[in-house]
């Protein structure tokens, strides 16, 4: 009920938001017969494109056909690229688009009929008899066309009575797969729209009264899968999938029971080599309610597939089995087997009989083609890291349907982890050909990895944890571990770190968290005196991760701060490679919290000399000639004052004042950005500390008080230095930094002018300050107050007077500026006046040529 | 001869030669038999649990028992590594053949033979030991002493005199160039991309090709990249000379050498690196090049201490057509092809002869110290071991793969100083092997048996090992091969006049022969046909024909027979004639016809006939005859 009374209001708004201006009727006629005209250039096709998406607005909200009506030159333009002998393909693509647009709405497509246009665009005579048709785009066209059409029944009957099925049926398989896939999607929607908006009684599978339209598709499609030909059983099977995904209603149960005989056919068939396409048919029927509930032939035939589908065409089916709440347990079963089996066998090739139990029982799964893949070169490690893509997906779940046997699974990725890097003997002919495959393959090692990482958030992956870093210290180690599976092993290390620290706060196993934190603390300061960059960088950024998550751990920091890392780390603010500078800004950063911002600061030498790493970091700041490490010092200055640590550092008003200085003119706009972000941390908590209400409509208890406060307040800001900052950043050639100093500077409004003393204090009067706050306020709408920023006040406004900033707060319309900021700088650029115009503009030159010429 | 390799890890079994004298090293304790006898004391001292010979180190010489190398035309140098053994083959030997070598391996092989030279006879040892090398008393002795091969063939180093003489046997060859070895076959040195001047062989004939490669590496390096084009269409492929450390990959381990070596710098140590005097050094130094400054190193000093430090640098810069093709054309900008020229003209490098001199005056710690011999026994690094050893905070990189670094550290322990395992060896790996093969694609694979197993304290590992089809054949040591090729065809040449002469006759389509009458002329394994010699003239006058002018006669030229005969016929044809007792037996190879009444034998064969009748040589004429009836004539 609510929406049907809100539609008349809604309907009416949008209609005028996307209604014709008359500029724009009056520059149609002119587009039109510019684009209608063959001795013009070809139009840039993004203007053709733009011109389409206006139109489609135009016609989103209005059904009528006054569109038409009014602008006659459409209907005209129609004709006359229809009477043109040889029409440009990008032009006739257009007009194609463009009447099927215009036909979306039964008035508007009657209009057109009257003059059979959409006839002669989409029927025999059209241009697709024609030579233009062998242009991908004229097809491309037409198929949009009628698919834009395709919203009621007379755009139906016009295509099924002209043989316009079976073109699209031949598109399917058309040499652009562009066209191919507009076209499937076509049928499915034709189909879809014939069912709904034709049938009037249900559908049932003894009564299958099809409408007409949708016999033909539907005979089309039996058709197609009964042949021989395996691109006409693709093309069907590719159609179903799209249909069962995109439509949940029950007719679609009819349908599929018509051919599921069919289908089933394939699975086992070995003169067709369609079961590639299977998988995804069966999974997006599975998404479907339709299908999902029944409890029939629907769930064999998944159980089926999962047993007949090679491992890797099964493999995205079981994931997506498994993924779903609702379905059979037994099909559950059999689709985490395809997942789990490759992992079995390579624990069973790996170890003695019947040393481990193995993932599954055997009575489940038939190894012999898993065996036969897994000893192939060429599609070993390709079926490994598919299932450990898959894997890894499943593990990223929150909530898994299913219960994983996660320590088998761990043994089976250390397994493969160590076959990679050749640590295991195997004792099976199997393991050696697999070992001999697997041996520095980088790939395989990088999927294992991620799979590491996600199961360490699992619980009852335990029993093998020591083991388990043995390994993972094994490939930290080695000089044959390559960078990129060096940065996914520092992943899997951090995180079973995470996991390790849990246990061992829970089990009091101290002394083995101890040893590992010492070994991996000796690798890491090997490889952070690394000559590859980028695994200084790794490095690093894995030192970062570590002390983000464990700092709170005494084992973690005792063993971190007794190592030679901390001060490795500093020594890499001086990196020649920016990156490396910057990760290690940010490690230093953060190694601040345990050295000098700790409650208790560590007694560890005297090595940590906070002012010099501050300084440091503000030479870094002042002087880096690259943007990223920049970017980071000002990114771990708003995290130090961000959790008020720079108060034990030394002043913070001095400190944020310096940062200001130096960020203020920094060619970086992220730089700039983050200075901002720097003084809304500041001012936020400036203002807390001297307990003005943060909320303005927060009752103030008395005048005077508060106003004490806001002097105070404003004090502080005018002293660090903050407004000039602020202001100047209104004009800053990069518009994020003009947006964020405005929402800072209407923030800081909203505390100093709660909303009803607001009018009152927006005069600026008449005096020299009352002057110079109208100069800053003409000069910011002009938005040059960069260029002519005043450095001594002589313009009358000064950054640094309380009162005057007080008057500029109130007085600058800082709403307006800031909707002017938020509005796309294109925003003139793009209007559908603008579009036009620049049509004409590319055509315009040839009219002047030719009147010169006459 | 392919290569005159030395082993150098007999020296492995002796003390080090310290430069100053070394308290630690004077004081160990002699070795006494477990049966209390002291007589070997003098000669073996007792270190950390080893025995070692405290003597003059002693090398391994290449088999002489099983070939008479006198007997050697020809020796083919590889790369500098593998000449090492060059002296004691051509002083002692009676080797009067000639080496073949390219010129940066002839001078770089010179300064590591110097090198070795020096660093032995700077610090003279007075006594010699040889009882320990007494088969009985030797069967006593302790692991390793007691499983050394043929210590009675080992020697003690070659003096300079020797080295020069060695030297001069050899002919300098460059890449692609064809030497023609007595005819018989033909030799090309190609680059083998593993060192300066480093070569693989080919030798072929006219039908036969054999290469030889050996120490080749498809590593981007300083060298020349590795020709692999000319090794295709080879009957037989003889490898050797892969990595020995397959398991480490060289940019991981210059990684390793370069954070260990940064490690301990900062932490206030030095770094000793035990290395040959050219090679790796080179690389070593280019990658620090770049490296120091990004790991504020700057201010290190890098000493490079051998008695041929200095030209090993010079050299290394004037082999520009050796080099690869960066270093070739940073040459004509003109720049000096490696960066060390840089680290040394701003500093940062400094090289030294020997530790005596100018060293002691520069010296400063913490500093990396680039010295020989790799194997820990003589040279300066015996100085810097005993110097640096005993304090945790230095550090020794091995980075030469030839010596077991646990067996060069043995006479040192206890020791306190870190130790770091980088062995840097940039030749073929077995993947890269594989991928060789199956591009040059030879008929046969000969190699080393250790090629074709994986290696023993990694016997699951079956990727090190060569693989290939047909499998290669494996030699062991002192193993006699025969190469599975034979020669069948040898080149003739005709002489265009003899050419012009021949009337070629076509006997089937496509097939023509020719009679052809000529002088085989065989000279240093090559053959021409020339004409032969005119028949002689008729004498002018009736002078007496003399000696001097009696040259060959030249006999009417006979036809050339073809055919077979058909016995049956042939009986026939005999009866014919009046041959009434005539029989036939058949042999393995023909037919007897035999005459009974004329004891006459009539021999047929597939390739021949023969007419055996006493004294009857009308008979024996007629019966030609017969025969000739059934053949054709050319």
């Amino acid at each position: 009920m609510a929406m049907s009374f809100q539609k008349p209001w809604f309907l009416a708004r949008a209609r005028r938001r996307f209604a014709m201006t008359r500029e724009c009727a009056v520059l149609l006629p002119r587009v039109c017969a510019a684009l209608a005209d063959p001795r013009q250039p070809g139009s840039d096709d993004t203007c053709l494109e733009k011109l389409l998406d206006w139109f489609q607005e135009l016609t989103l909200f209005d059904s009528t056909v006054q569109l038409v009506q009014d602008n006659p030159c459409l209907t005209e333009f129609i004709t006359s690229v229809l009477a043109l002998p040889e029409p440009s393909p990008s032009i006739l693509s257009f007009t194609l688009r463009l009447a099927g647009i215009l036909a979306a709405s039964e008035n508007r497509f009657q209009h057109l009929q009257q003059e059979k246009l959409l006839a002669r665009l989409f029927g025999r005579d059209g241009p697709l008899n024609s030579a233009v048709w062998e242009d991908a785009s004229v097809r491309s066209g037409w198929v949009q066309g009628v698919h834009n059409m395709m919203h009621h029944q007379p755009a139906l009957h016009l295509l099924c009575s002209g043989g316009g099925i079976d073109v699209i049926f031949t598109l399917q398989g058309d040499p652009s797969l562009f066209v191919a896939s507009a076209a499937s999607q076509l049928l499915v929607h034709m189909l879809t729209l014939s069912v709904e908006s034709e049938t009037t009684k249900p559908l049932s599978t003894k009564d299958c009264d099809w409408p007409a339209c949708a016999q033909m598709i539907i005979k089309r499609i039996e058709d197609s899968l009964q042949s021989s030909s395996a691109s006409h059983i693709e093309q069907s099977l590719k159609l179903l999938t799209s249909l069962f995904g995109s439509c949940r209603a029950t007719w679609t149960e009819v349908l599929w029971l018509g051919v599921a005989k069919q289908i089933e056919s394939f699975l086992t068939e070995e003169t067709v080599q369609v079961q590639h396409m299977l998988a995804n048919l069966l999974l997006n029927m599975a998404w479907s309610p339709v299908f999902r509930d029944t409890e029939g032939s629907f769930w064999a035939l998944v159980t089926s597939a999962l047993e007949h589908l090679t491992p890797v065409q099964a493999g995205p089916l079981a994931v997506g089995i498994l993924r779903l709440y609702k379905c059979p347990q037994d099909v559950r079963i059999q689709a985490l087997t395809v997942l789990l089996q490759p992992m079995d066998c390579i624990l069973r090739a790996a170890s003695q009989p019947l040393e481990y139990a193995g993932l599954l029982d055997e009575s489940v799964s038939d190894p012999v083609t898993v065996e036969s893949l897994l000893s192939s070169r060429s599609s070993c490690a390709n079926l490994l890291c598919q299932t450990l893509a898959h894997l890894e997906e499943l593990l990223s779940l929150s909530r898994l349907p299913v219960d994983l046997p996660y320590t088998s699974l761990l043994r089976s990725l250390m397994t493969i982890l160590q076959f990679c890097n050749g640590f295991l003997s195997p004792a099976s002919p199997l393991g050696s050909t697999i070992s001999r495959i697997l041996i520095n393959c980088f790939r395989v090692q990088r999927s294992a990895l991620d799979v590491l990482a996600a199961l360490s958030e699992r619980k009852g992956s335990d029993t093998l944890i020591e083991s388990l870093f043995d390994l993972l210290l094994a490939y930290l180690e080695s000089p044959n571990t390559s960078p990129t599976v060096l940065k996914k092993t520092f992943q899997a290390t951090s995180k079973w770190l995470v996991r390790l620290q849990e246990l061992s706060c829970s089990n009091s196993q101290g002394q083995q968290t101890e040893k590992i934190l010492e070994d991996v603390f000796l690798v890491l300061q090997k490889r952070l005196c690394s000559p590859c960059w980028e695994v200084r960088d790794s490095s690093l950024e894995f030192l970062t991760v570590l002390i983000k998550c464990l700092r709170d751990q005494d084992e973690f920091r005792q063993s971190l701060l007794s190592s030679e890392v901390p001060r490795l780390t500093e020594n890499l603010l001086e990196d020649p490679e920016s990156y490396v500078r910057a990760s290690a800004v940010t490690a230093v950063g953060h190694l601040a919290f345990i050295t000098y911002f700790a409650p208790e600061p560590p007694v560890v030498g005297n090595q940590y000399n906070k002012e010099n790493t501050v300084a440091k970091l503000q030479e870094i700041l002042s002087t880096d000639p690259e943007g990223f490490p920049r970017r980071a010092v000002i990114s771990i200055f708003i995290k130090w004052l961000r959790q008020g640590c720079t108060g034990q550092l030394e002043d913070t008003e001095q400190f944020v004042s310096r940062v200001i200085q130096t960020v203020e003119h920094d060619l970086d706009w992220e730089v700039r950005l983050g200075g901002l972000e720097l003084i809304e941390v500041f001012c936020s908590q400036t203002i807390c500390q001297l307990g003005l209400p943060q909320c303005p409509y927060a009752p103030v208890s008395s005048a005077v008080t508060s106003s004490i406060h806001w002097n105070e307040s404003l004090q502080v800001f005018c002293r660090a230095k903050l407004f000039s900052f602020l202001f100047r950043s209104l004009c800053d050639c990069d518009k994020p930094v003009g947006q964020r100093a405005c929402d800072v500077l209407l923030g800081l409004r909203s505390n100093f002018y709660p909303v009803s003393t607001l009018e009152g204090s927006q005069g600026t009067g008449d005096s020299a300050v009352g002057h110079g706050i109208a100069w800053l306020q003409r000069t910011l709408r002009q938005g040059s107050l960069a260029q002519n920023f005043p450095t001594d006040g002589s313009n009358g406004v000064d950054f640094q007077d309380p009162e005057n900033m007080m008057i500029a707060l109130g007085a600058i319309e800082l709403e307006e500026l800031h909707d002017e900021l938020n509005r796309s700088s294109d925003h003139v650029e793009k209007s559908p006046q603008s579009l036009l115009q620049d049509i004409l503009a590319t055509v315009g030159t040839i009219e002047e040529n030719e009147a010169d010429c006459y | 001869m392919l290569d005159c390799g030395l082993d150098m890890t007999s020296t492995l079994n002796f003390l080090p030669l310290p430069l100053v004298q070394s308290p630690r090293l004077s004081k160990l304790p002699g070795w006494v038999l477990k049966d209390g006898s002291t007589f070997l004391d003098k000669e073996l001292k007792e270190c950390s649990g080893h025995v070692f010979v405290d003597s003059v180190p002693e090398f391994c010489l290449p088999e002489t028992e099983l070939l008479d190398l006198s007997t050697v035309d020809v020796i083919l140098i590889s790369n500098y590594h593998c000449m090492m053994a060059l002296p004691y083959i051509t002083e002692y030997t009676g080797f009067t053949g000639t080496v073949y070598a390219t010129e940066p391996t002839v001078q770089i092989g010179r300064l590591l033979m110097e090198e070795l030279v020096n660093s032995i006879e700077r610090v003279p040892k007075a006594q010699s030991a040889s009882m320990w090398k007494n088969k009985e008393v030797q069967r006593l002795l302790p692991a390793p002493l007691k499983d050394a091969v043929e210590v009675s063939m080992w020697r003690k180093c070659y003096t300079m005199p020797e080295v020069n003489a060695a030297l001069s046997k050899i002919q300098l060859v460059g890449y692609s160039q064809k030497i023609e070895l007595f005819g018989a076959v033909q030799v090309t040195p190609l680059s083998s991309g593993y060192a300066l001047g480093s070569s693989n062989w080919i030798i072929q004939s006219h039908y036969e090709k054999v290469s030889y490669v050996s120490g080749s590496s498809l590593l981007t390096t300083h060298p020349q990249p590795m020709d692999q084009a000319s090794l295709k269409n080879s009957d037989v492929l003889i490898l050797t000379g892969l990595t020995q450390i397959p398991t480490a990959n060289p940019d991981g381990m210059v990684g390793e050498f370069c954070s260990n070596l940064a490690m301990t710098v900062r932490n206030g140590g030095n770094v000793l690196v035990p290395c040959y005097p050219s090679g790796v050094i080179y690389d070593l130094l280019e990658c620090l090049y770049q490296y120091i400054d990004s790991a504020g190193l700057s201010n290190v000093p890098f000493y490079f201490i051998s008695p041929v430090a200095n030209s090993s640098l010079e050299f290394s810069q004037i082999f520009a057509e050796w080099l690869c093709h960066n270093k070739q054309t940073k040459v004509y900008l003109p720049e000096p092809p490696f960066p060390h020229a840089e680290l040394i003209q701003t500093n940062k490098l400094k090289h030294y002869p020997s530790i005596h001199g100018d060293f002691s005056n520069d010296f400063k710690q913490p500093c990396v110290v680039f010295t020989g011999h790799p194997s820990l026994r003589f040279g300066d690094v015996v100085h810097f071991m005993e110097l640096w050893g005993k304090s945790s905070l230095n550090t020794v990189i091995f980075t030469e793969p030839d010596f077991s670094y646990l067996d060069a550290l043995a006479p040192y322990q206890p020791l306190a100083m870190k130790c770091v395992y980088c062995p840097i060896d940039t030749r073929l790996n077995f993947i890269q092997v594989s991928k060789l093969l199956k591009e040059v694609q030879p008929l046969h694979v000969v190699c080393p048996e250790q090629y074709t197993q994986p290696p023993p304290t990694q016997s699951h590992r079956t990727d090190l090992m060569i693989d290939c089809q047909p499998p290669p054949m494996s030699y062991r040591r002192a193993e006699v091969l025969t190469l599975p090729y034979k020669r069948r065809y040898e080149k003739i040449e005709i002489m265009p006049e003899l050419a012009d002469s021949l009337v070629p006759l076509e006997i089937k389509p496509g097939i023509s022969l020719a009679t052809v009458s000529a002088v085989l002329h065989t000279k240093d394994n090559k053959h021409v046909l020339q004409l032969p010699p005119k028949p002689p003239q008729p004498p002018a006058s009736k002078k007496r024909k003399r000696v001097s002018d009696d040259v060959p006669e030249c006999k009417p030229l006979k036809p050339l027979l073809s055919g077979s005969i058909p016995v049956d016929q042939f009986v026939q044809t005999l009866e014919k004639h009046g041959f009434s007792d005539v029989k036939v037996e058949d042999t393995a190879k023909g037919h007897i016809v035999l005459l009974q009444e004329a004891e006459t034998l009539i021999q047929i064969e597939e390739d021949s006939t023969h007419i055996i009748c006493d004294n009857d040589e009308p008979l024996r004429v007629k019966l030609r005859d017969l025969v000739l009836k059934f053949l054709q004539k050319f």
